[in-house]
């Protein structure tokens, strides 16, 4: 039960923290920040490995592996596609500010 | 072991640190570097902690995986970007749910409260996935991409919510992987139903929505395997992708409840 406590303060502080740190974000990184956003959460690939790891007959193996694939989508993609986005904001910004 | 620990949580802060950078258009770039180099740091560190059997399946599955993903996001045009991130995001939840199951699968019976992740981690994932890919097909002009509503809405999707609710019900109660697989498969019909009503320019508002989705579902498995990055990365993205879908609904003078539910009552956009 004290574990059960543990993750429910870990939830709550990070739902917090989630919401913190981007309110005052600027319209022109909604795009972007929601893709960044996306890449995060491709971090589910490490639990796609575990039960990958951990799979016993050939049909869980295969469901495992394709978890591992479609994560690791979700993570390169994620950030890759990101990066891209801020290259072509970078130029405009700075041209604004400068 | 304390190390691994330790590791994840220095992950943690890197994908903190990754939004906050992400938020300001000077430090956006470093920000996202900086999450993808905490993924990185994650992924090796589950490798060396777990010591996974099949390995060599498994880094297969990844290089695919990298290949496929670097390949798409490099070509994309800038035009087809948002439906690219709809499509890694209807990936990711896929990826949840199906983690979820083989936990389930493999574990065997382990409690009402881990039942409960399970069929919230599955039915989060599964609608993220459909509505995910539902949303990219409106954006790539596959699907019609002014609000479709199907005849009889009502009972359409009263009789899909309650199908759904009460599977979601019976696999707390029971913690059966067959009745997981059918909670995946109405969830599925579910995200289906809830993408359709939306018009075309309020699609990339829905993706934000899937986005947190997908992150709470996360967030759900990291619960499930006990394992506290996941649940910190997950929740991060679920609250950050909430209040970012509100802001971006507020910078286009909408509400989320009028773009997901206007195409029903006729006030949507013609997209």
């Amino acid at each position: 039960m004290t574990e059960g406590i543990a993750l429910l303060t870990v939830f709550v502080l990070s739902a917090f923290t989630g919401y913190e740190v981007i309110s005052k974000v600027s319209t022109t990184l909604h795009t972007p920040l929601m893709s960044g956003a996306n890449a995060i959460h491709g971090v589910i690939l490490i639990g796609a490995i575990q039960v990958a790891g951990r799979a016993q007959g050939s049909l869980e193996l295969w469901l495992g592996l394709v978890a591992v694939f479609l994560a690791t989508l979700n993570l390169v993609g994620g950030f890759v596609v990101t990066d891209r986005m801020l290259e072509m904001f970078r130029p405009r910004s700075a041209r604004r500010n400068g | 072991p304390t190390w691994i620990q330790f590791g994840y949580l220095v992950v943690a802060v890197c994908f903190i640190l990754a939004l906050k950078g992400l938020a300001s258009p000077r430090t956006a770039r470093t920000g996202n570097l900086v999450g993808a180099a905490g993924a990185v740091l994650a992924v090796v560190l589950t490798f060396v902690s777990v010591g996974p059997d099949h390995l060599l399946p498994i880094l297969a599955a990844i290089l695919v995986g990298v290949a496929v993903g670097v390949v798409a996001a490099r070509r994309v045009v800038m035009t087809a970007m948002p439906q690219l991130v709809a499509l890694f995001n209807g990936v990711g939840g896929a990826a949840a749910g199906l983690v979820a199951l083989l936990e389930l699968g493999e574990v065997g019976d382990a409690g009402v409260p881990a039942h409960l992740a399970t069929a919230f981690t599955v039915l989060v994932g599964a609608v993220s996935f459909a509505g995910s890919v539902l949303t990219f097909g409106k954006l790539q002009d596959l699907v019609p991409a002014r609000p479709i509503v199907v005849p009889r809405f009502r009972w359409v999707y009263g009789g899909a919510l309650l199908l759904t609710l009460a599977a979601a019900i019976l696999v707390v109660i029971t913690g059966s992987v067959t009745l997981a697989a059918v909670l995946a498969v109405l969830a599925l019909v579910l995200g289906v139903l809830l993408v359709l009503p939306v018009g075309g320019a309020d699609v990339p508002i829905v993706i934000s929505l899937l986005n947190a989705f997908t992150g709470l579902s996360v967030a759900a498995s990291g619960y499930l395997l006990g394992n506290a990055l996941l649940l910190v990365a997950g929740t991060l993205v679920g609250a950050a992708g909430s209040l970012l879908t509100r802001l971006m609904a507020q910078a286009m003078g909408r509400r989320v409840t009028t773009i997901l539910f206007g195409g029903l009552s006729g006030t949507s956009t013609q997209g």
